[in-house]
């Protein structure tokens, strides 16, 4: 089946299988293998990626699902050699060990932050709870979590960011 | 692991997914939100010859107000429950419930139709859909019909729904100002409950007027604690008369009749207390 999908800005138009896992679409096909995969259940939450803003397993979703649609993954998150920066809590609150749940990590606390900008130690808990981290305790992944929280707070972010929203628009 | 092949077909509206239904057979299997679906193929545990993705389907999505009741299309996203405002106000016994459904990753793909199709006696949509006396409106080549919760669920993994049917909507009455509670005890993050109650009361000066009550996996289906319900009506609001109704819960001497007991306790003290 003929798909087009667009994956961190670039539209790709492809022909699948149709049981093909929009995991093994984005790795095999696309080369993005930022997005890994740690189990065959659904369970462990490593190749989490945003569907049209919202997070997702994408070994849970065919590729034909995603037709038309827009994906962004670990890899598209960077600005001008920049990390996001939750990628920067993760690596300034060493919030990782072996780094393989990280790219699923990552995508899931950008998703929780949209919906709670500035959550406690429980409300992390329970929206990383689709993601399983078998080295770090979670100890430091919450702890970057909310230190991303911080950066991220209107007002903190580089000086393009920092306009006030009525300014924007050029009114 | 890679699912077996099956050829894929995306209907632009209900009748012709009916349609397709139909034309393809009883090896076709309709594919919602496809958050039980996909690993269940991935495993091979089940290799149907078509799936037939009501994905595109919008007309099956949202929640509307019907006056006594609301309306909840079957494809309306756990996420959605969650965020609406009607259910919060006027079904909140539901929203409590998706709330505690598997991972945010998965609610926001995994459909209410969805899951009450799928009946797996473990899934947490069942037992409140029973205990609000929900309403199936179900789509088939005869054109519409609608089935009680109480008839909807036949068995493990098994509907009322024939093959060449699709959940459409689903009406659950207004339970206004009632409060409520789910709960459910399971051992880690994202596991499907051991056993869990949903249960919704209402109170009117300090007395218990009504109360629904659900429990979740003790049996093939979800289970509905009518003598518990019956035992509260007309009782005061307190732990004594609570404690007293959830002994009800199941006449039973196993683990699960126990939890179901206990569980029940905890779920009413909780909606009560609030």
């Amino acid at each position: 089946m003929h798909i087009s999908v667009n994956v961190d800005g670039v539209t790709y138009a492809d022909e699948v299988e149709p049981r093909l896992l929009l995991v093994h679409y984005l790795r095999e096909r696309l080369g993005k293998t930022g997005t890994v995969v740690g189990c065959d259940t659904g369970n462990c939450g490593a190749c989490t990626v945003h569907l049209d803003g919202h997070s997702i397993k994408s070994c849970s979703l065919f590729a034909v699902q995603a037709n038309g649609r827009e994906i962004t993954t670990i890899e598209g998150l960077a600005r001008d050699g920049k990390l996001h920066p939750v990628q920067q809590a993760f690596h300034s609150n060493h919030a990782l060990q072996c780094g393989f749940c990280t790219p699923g990590m990552i995508m899931q606390a950008i998703d929780l932050l949209a919906d709670e900008p500035d959550p406690d130690d429980e409300t992390v808990r329970k929206g990383l709870e689709g993601n399983l981290c078998r080295c770090t305790g979670y100890q430091n992944i919450v702890r970057a979590v909310q230190d991303a929280a911080q950066r991220m707070k209107p007002g903190a972010g580089p000086e393009i960011e920092q306009r006030t929203p009525h300014a924007v628009g050029g009114e | 692991m890679i699912p077996a092949e099956f050829k894929y077909l995306v209907p632009s509206t209900v009748d012709e997914a009916v349609r397709m239904l139909a034309e393809e057979g009883e090896d076709a299997k309709v594919l919602a939100g496809g958050q039980s679906l996909v690993p269940v193929l991935r495993m091979r545990l089940a290799a149907p010859t078509a799936l037939i993705d009501i994905g595109g389907l919008t007309e099956l999505t949202g929640v509307r107000d019907e006056g006594d009741s609301l309306l909840i299309g079957a494809m309306t996203t756990h996420y959605e429950v969650q965020r609406d405002h009607l259910v919060q106000d006027h079904a909140l016994l539901l929203k409590l419930v998706t709330d505690t459904v598997a991972d945010p990753q998965v609610r926001h793909r995994g459909t209410f139709g969805g899951s009450l199709c799928h009946a797996d006696p473990a899934g947490d949509l069942l037992a409140p859909a029973l205990a609000l006396d929900a309403v199936m409106i179900i789509a088939g080549p005869g054109g519409r019909r609608e089935v009680p919760a109480a008839d909807f669920f036949v068995d493990y993994f098994t509907t009322a729904l024939a093959p060449d049917e699709i959940l459409v909507d689903v009406r659950v009455p207004k339970h206004t100002g009632w409060s409520a509670h789910y709960e459910k005890l399971n051992r880690v993050a994202q596991a499907w409950s051991i056993v869990a109650v949903a249960a919704a009361v209402q109170v009117r000066d300090g007395t218990i007027t009504a109360a629904r009550i659900g429990l979740t996996n003790v049996g093939s289906g979800p289970v509905r604690a009518a003598d518990v319900e019956s035992a509260l009506v007309g009782q005061p609001a307190t732990a004594e008369s609570i404690s007293s109704a959830a002994v009800r819960a199941s006449s039973g001497d196993g683990y699960k009749d126990n939890l179901a007991r206990v569980l029940t306790g905890r779920a009413l003290t909780a909606a009560v207390t609030g």
